[in-house]
C-alpha cells in the first residue's frame, strides 16, 4: 500500500493544495504590503470563532469564516494608511484585539468543558479525517476568492507599491485595503481548518517572503510563492505520514529552510556582483 | 495584607487560599514589569516583536519539557536569547517585520514538534502541559515559583526604571540621542532582553498566547490618557497591576471563568475605556466647544 491508496491522504493532499495556493497568493500581497502583524492576528482569530461555534452547536467552519472576515473588516477600518505616524498606536490595537480574541477562545473551550484534544486540533490543526465534502467546500470558497484577487491584482499592486501616486491617479486605495484584508481573512479561515489557527501564519508568510527574496517581479513571484507553498505542504504531509511527528513542524521547517537558503544565495550573489564590479573598475583604471 | 483589606468584606476569602495568595504575589510582580516594559514596547512600535517573543516562549517552554528540564529554564533561555538575537540583527536594535514573522512562524512549528514529543513520551498525566503553557496557569503556581516570579518581576521593573530616561530619549528622537552620545544600539538590545524576560514571566501567568494583551493593552491605555512620559509609565504599571487584581478576583468569584481570560478582558476593557475617554476629550465633550472643537483639554486627560 502506498500513501495514495488511503482516501484520507488523498483528501489531505487535495485540501492542502487548495489551502497552499490560496495562502501563497494572498500572502504574497500581505508580505508586499508589510501587513504581517495583521495577517497573524487574522489567522489567530479563527480559533475563538471555531470554539464559539462549537459552543453554540454550529459547525466550526461558520466560526472560522465569520470571525476571520469580521476581524479583517475591523482591522481595515481601524488601520491608518500604511506607514503613517499612527502605526505604533494601531499595532497596539491589533495586539490587544488578538489577545482578547484568543482569551475568548480559551473561555469558550472552558465553558464547553470540551476535551483538550479538541483544543489542540483547533490550534494546531489536523490533516486527518478530511471529508470529500470539506474539500469541495474549501474549493468553493477558494475559487471565487482567487478570482476576486485576480480582478483587483493590478490596482492593488499599484496601491501597495506607491499608495500616494495611486491615490493621485484615482485608485481607490482605501477600498482596496478593505477588500484585500477581507480576502486575507477568507484565506486565513480556509487554512485554519486544515493547519489550525497557530500555523496558518507559516503558510501565509514563509513562501511569499521567500519568493520576494528571489524575485521582485510580481507574476513570477506570486507563481513562485504558490509553487513553494504547494511543495512544502505536500512534502510536509508525506513526511508526517512516515514519521510520528506533526505535519506543522515539517511544513514550517521546510519553508523556513527555503527562506534562509534564498536569503543566503542572495547575499552570496550580491557579494559576487560587487566583487566583479570591483574587478571591472580596477581593470578600467 | 489580609488585615488592611478586611474592610472590603469580600476580599479576605480570596486570600484565605494559599494558591490565591501565590497568584496575587506572582501576578503583582508580573503585571508590574509587563506594564512598565509594555509602555516602551508601544512607544517604540515593537508590539509585533512582543508577539514574536510570546511564540518563542511557547517553543522554549515545550523544548525544556520535552528534554525533561525545568520549564522555566527553556522559557527564559529561549526568550532572552531570541530577543537579543533580534536586537543584534536589526539596525539600531529593531528587526524587519517580515524577518520576525518568518522566524516565529518556524518557531511555532518547532513548538508543535516539541509538544508532540513531550506528549508522546510522558505517560498521559501531562497532556495538559501544552495548554497551560499557551494559556497560563497562575492559580497552579507553587509558593516557591510565585516568590521567584515576583522577584524577577521586581528586578525587570527596576531595570526598566533604571534605563527609562536614556531609553525614552532614544525612542523619541533617535538621531539627536545618538548625537548626544546615548548608546542607541546597546539600549535597544538591552531593552529587548528585558522584553524577553517579561515575555517569559508573563507566560507563567496568562500563557504565551495571551501575554500580548497584558503587554500592549494597559500600556496603550496609558498612552491614550497621558502624553507625559513618566506619568504614562506609572499609569501603565498601575493599570496592568489593576487588571491582574481585578482578573484574579473575578475568576475567584466566578469559577467557570479562567483567570487568564478575566485578566486579559479587564486589560482590554481598560484600553477601550481609555480610548473612549480620549476620543470624547478630543471631540470636546468636556470642554464644550461650540462646534465640537475642544477649547481646552482638561488636566489629566492630556498630561
Amino acid at each position: 500500500m502506498t500513501l495514495f491508496d488511503y482516501p484520507f491522504m488523498i483528501n489531505a493532499l487535495r485540501a492542502g493544495t487548495i489551502v497552499a495556493v490560496m495562502s501563497g497568493a494572498m500572502g504574497w500581497f500581505m508580505v508586499l504590503r508589510r501587513q504581517t502583524f495583521a495577517g497573524h492576528t487574522l489567522s489567530l482569530v479563527g480559533f475563538p470563532g471555531a470554539a464559539g461555534a462549537i459552543l453554540i452547536g454550529l459547525s466550526p467552519a461558520f466560526g472560522y469564516f465569520g470571525f476571520c472576515i469580521a476581524a479583517g473588516v475591523v482591522i481595515a477600518m481601524a488601520s491608518p494608511p500604511v506607514g503613517s505616524a499612527l502605526y505604533s498606536e494601531e499595532s497596539a490595537v491589533i495586539g490587544s484585539v488578538q489577545a482578547f480574541a484568543l482569551a475568548c477562545g480559551f473561555l469558550f473551550v472552558n465553558l464547553y468543558h470540551g476535551n483538550l484534544n479538541g483544543l489542540t486540533n483547533l490550534l494546531f490543526g489536523s490533516f486527518l479525517g478530511i471529508t470529500n465534502g470539506q474539500v469541495l467546500s474549501l474549493l468553493a470558497v477558494a475559487a471565487p476568492s482567487l478570482v476576486a484577487l485576480g480582478l483587483i491584482a493590478r490596482p492593488l499592486l499599484f496601491a501597495s507599491v506607491d499608495p500616494e501616486v495611486a491615490t493621485a491617479a484615482g485608485v481607490p486605495v482605501r477600498l482596496l485595503a478593505v477588500v484585500f484584508l477581507l480576502l486575507l481573512g477568507v484565506a486565513a479561515a480556509e487554512a485554519s481548518q486544515i493547519t489550525g489557527s497557530l500555523l496558518v501564519f507559516a503558510l501565509l508568510v514563509l513562501p511569499p517572503a521567500t519568493a520576494q527574496v528571489i524575485t521582485g517581479r510580481p507574476v513570477l513571484g506570486m507563481g513562485l510563492s504558490v509553487g513553494l507553498g504547494v511543495s512544502v505542504t505536500w512534502a510536509g504531509l508525506v513526511m508526517a505520514y512516515y514519521t510520528p511527528y506533526p505535519t506543522g513542524a515539517f511544513i514550517t521547517t521546510l519553508s523556513f529552510g527555503a527562506y534562509v537558503a534564498a536569503r543566503g544565495v542572495r547575499v552570496l550573489n550580491e557579494r559576487a556582483r560587487s566583487h566583479t564590479a570591483g574587478v571591472a573598475e580596477g581593470a578600467l583604471t | 495584607m489580609t488585615g488592611t483589606l478586611a474592610v472590603l468584606g469580600w476580599v479576605p476569602p480570596v486570600f484565605g487560599h494559599p494558591f490565591m495568595r501565590n497568584a496575587f504575589l506572582a501576578g503583582t510582580g508580573i503585571a508590574a514589569c509587563c506594564g512598565a516594559v509594555g509602555y516602551f514596547v508601544v512607544l517604540r512600535a515593537q508590539v509585533f516583536t512582543g508577539d514574536a517573543l510570546s511564540h518563542v516562549a511557547f517553543t522554549g517552554a515545550l523544548a525544556a519539557l520535552a528534554a525533561g528540564a525545568d520549564l522555566r529554564l527553556g522559557l527564559f533561555g529561549a526568550t532572552v536569547a531570541v530577543a537579543v538575537g533580534m536586537g543584534m540583527l536589526g539596525r539600531s536594535g529593531r528587526a524587519d517585520d517580515v524577518v520576525i514573522g518568518s522566524v516565529f512562524a518556524w518557531m511555532l512549528g518547532l513548538g508543535v514538534l516539541f509538544l508532540s514529543i513531550y506528549t508522546s513520551n510522558s505517560s498521559g498525566a501531562n497532556g495538559t502541559a501544552g495548554v497551560s503553557v499557551l494559556f497560563g496557569s497562575i492559580l497552579g503556581l507553587s509558593a516557591g515559583a510565585a516568590r521567584a516570579a515576583a522577584l524577577i518581576g521586581a528586578m525587570v521593573f527596576a531595570g526598566v526604571i533604571l534605563i527609562a530616561r536614556p531609553l525614552l530619549f532614544a525612542s523619541l528622537d533617535e538621531a539627536v540621542a545618538a548625537a548626544r552620545g546615548v548608546p542607541i544600539r546597546a539600549l535597544g538590545i538591552g531593552f529587548l532582553a528585558l522584553v524577553g524576560l517579561t515575555a517569559a514571566e508573563t507566560t507563567q501567568a496568562v500563557g504565551a498566547l495571551l501575554l500580548l494583551g497584558l503587554l500592549a493593552a494597559p500600556a496603550a491605555a496609558a498612552h491614550q490618557l497621558t502624553t507625559h512620559p513618566f506619568r504614562g509609565l506609572a499609569l501603565a504599571t498601575a493599570l496592568a497591576i489593576g487588571a491582574m487584581w481585578v482578573g484574579l478576583a473575578t475568576s475567584y468569584a466566578v469559577p467557570s471563568v479562567p483567570p487568564s481570560f478575566a485578566i486579559i478582558a479587564t486589560a482590554v476593557v481598560m484600553y477601550a475605556g481609555a480610548s473612549a475617554l480620549h476620543g470624547a476629550a478630543r471631540r470636546g465633550f468636556f470642554a464644550g466647544g461650540p462646534n465640537g472643537e475642544s477649547l481646552a483639554i482638561p488636566e489629566g486627560i492630556h498630561g
